[in-house]
């Protein structure tokens, strides 16, 4: 498990430090306090500090995407007197978290063509559904699935705030809740000079259990058999033992 | 004070889930039955993935059946033979209810069946025990009343294959209780739970066991049905979370002490009304969130392998 993470972490930084050269003219360099979150057993949820410089004007976006997977968005209605679920749409390449902190508001300082093709804001999000849904269904489905997800706390409700100290830095906070899915993140950090991307940066963020519970985890999947033997063993036992001490007493 | 829960992904506070565990080790104590029926639709209150709640609440189950047969077995208030014959059927229904498990799930609406089934036996169970108890209540005040006679002939006593159970007292077909083992294991593993709610009434009132041994011999089969459970959803669906199961376990085991110290106390029929109405008093809250219209018609399901 230990050297896994190792592994992760340095291809983390490895692809961190190309993805700097990648940059158009390295006009942007951007990092973040800390590249690995450990979800330990107090994992109560955590802020992690994105911070760079650019190079001249322009105004900073950054986006943040958790690993994609497919999500079935089911609707309830009334059947004689009972909700039950009676339709369903499942989109596929659903972001598991998402947010995005500009430095003034998107509409301001990107043509909608840039936000289409950077998938930025929630309109933008190319998660797909079955050609078949027409398309006030879609609209409704789409809309149902953001607003799940900002319940739960996995896509942001605005858009978050990027601040300047004086001309070249930029700092901005990125909150991460207790429940937010393990995996390998990606933050993009673009800089925009008149409605044009003039500098970008991709930084991946490990989020990923660690300790007691990441082994317990591990444990339950690689040995399910003997894991639920041993859970049904400490429950024998927890229900045996105080027969045994009141007797003694 | 927090605690992340490894397989649910989420974290909790201590104190509530070892209350959650406390108070239904309690009640189980008190009234002879697992406490599955309570605590799933607890742990999906507070939060807990319904499949998660489902697979770790059955550890709950066993420590406390365990702990409850123990202190019936010292009274002599355990038919073993009785237990096995249930426990036959019981394995081979909950085969059959983990088929129709995974069937239901496929077409979407295992959670209305799930629910369905709560609110139709809750509330079926309870309200037959408390029409009884209250009968038994007015009967013992009024003693100048016709007394129900002791042992009355129905079809059931015409079956094949008879069985002397000793310790009940009782020459029935062996088919009855294999029967009801069979119906109430499907159930248990359709509904997450041990089955003892239904298998308590079904024992006292279909098969005319001794109340006494009742409680003792459906917490010894309850045991099985329950490591039968837990052991198919850790290996398959790897849903069972010891660190949840372990605290609702710690909790119990102390609630459980409580309870059969306090239900001692108590006589039969008040024991039975007051289970009843609780049995009633889940039903209806069940009920309630069917028929009230939800706050979002729209809920998210992640695919396996979703992370979440």
């Amino acid at each position: 498990m230990r050297i896994s993470l190792l592994a992760l972490a340095l291809l983390a930084w490895f692809a961190s430090v190309a993805g700097g050269r990648i940059a158009v003219a390295a006009s942007l360099v951007a990092d973040l306090s800390n590249h690995l979150i450990a979800i330990t057993t107090g994992f109560t949820g955590t802020d992690v500090l994105l911070f760079g410089a650019k190079e001249g004007e322009g105004d900073v976006v950054v986006i943040v995407r958790g690993p994609t997977s497919s999500i079935s968005v089911r609707k309830k209605s009334r059947v004689a007197g009972i909700w039950m679920n009676t339709d369903r749409v499942t989109f596929s390449n659903v972001p598991s978290f998402y947010a995005v902190a500009s430095s003034a508001p998107l509409a301001d300082i990107a043509p909608p063509t840039l936000l289409a093709r950077h998938q930025i804001g929630f309109n933008q999000l190319k998660v797909q559904a079955p050609a078949t849904v027409d398309p006030d269904r879609m609209r409704d489905f789409r809309a149902a699935l953001i607003r799940r997800q900002q319940r739960a706390g996995l896509f942001m409700r605005e858009a978050g705030e990027v601040s300047f100290l004086g001309n070249t830095l930029f700092r901005t906070n990125v909150y991460f809740p207790a429940n937010v899915p393990v995996g390998v993140y990606l933050v993009e950090v673009l800089l925009l000079q008149n409605g044009n991307v003039t500098g970008a940066q991709t930084t991946p963020l490990i989020i990923s259990k660690v300790g007691f519970g990441a082994e317990l985890f591990d444990f339950a999947h690689q040995r399910a058999a003997i894991y639920g033997l041993i859970a049904i063993l400490i429950s024998l036992v927890a229900g045996w033992l105080p027969h045994i001490l009141l007797r003694k007493a | 004070m927090q605690i992340y829960l490894p397989i649910a992904e989420m974290s909790i506070d201590v104190l509530l889930l070892l209350g959650l565990g406390g108070l239904v080790g309690f009640l189980s104590g008190l009234f002879g039955v697992g406490g599955g029926f309570l605590m799933t639709p607890l742990l999906i209150f507070v939060g807990v993935p319904p499949a998660v709640a489902v697979a770790s609440q059955a550890n709950q189950v066993i420590a406390a059946s365990v702990s409850g047969v123990l202190a019936h077995w010292r009274r002599g208030n355990v038919d073993f033979k009785m237990g096995l014959v249930l426990l036959a059927g019981g394995l081979a229904g909950s085969l059959i209810g983990v088929w129709l498990y995974s069937v239901l799930r496929r077409i979407g609406q295992i959670d209305l069946v799930i629910a369905l089934a709560y609110v139709f036996f809750l509330s079926g169970v309870g309200g037959l025990m408390a029409v009884e108890s209250i009968g038994a209540m007015l009967r013992q005040r009024r003693p100048q009343a016709t007394r129900r006679k002791l042992h009355q002939h129905i079809w059931v006593h015409g079956l094949p294959l008879k069985m002397r159970f000793r310790r009940s007292r009782l020459y029935i077909s062996a088919l009855l209780p294999l029967g009801l083992g069979f119906a109430v294991g499907i159930l248990a593993a359709l509904m997450g739970v041990g089955g003892g709610f239904i298998m308590v009434p079904a024992m006292i009132y279909l098969l005319g066991m001794p109340t006494a041994l009742v409680v003792g011999t459906s917490l010894f089969q309850v045991i099985f049905v329950a490591i039968n459970v837990s052991f198919l959803q850790a290996w398959q669906n790897q849903t069972v979370d010891i660190v949840l199961a372990f605290l609702l376990v710690l909790g119990a085991v102390i609630g459980a002490e409580f309870g059969t110290r306090f239900g001692a106390r108590l006589r039969g029929e008040q024991l039975r009304g007051l289970l009843a109405l609780l049995v009633l008093a889940v039903g209806i809250a069940l009920a309630t969130q069917l028929v009230v219209p939800p706050e979002d018609v729209y809920s998210l399901t992640h695919s396996p392998g979703g992370g979440g």
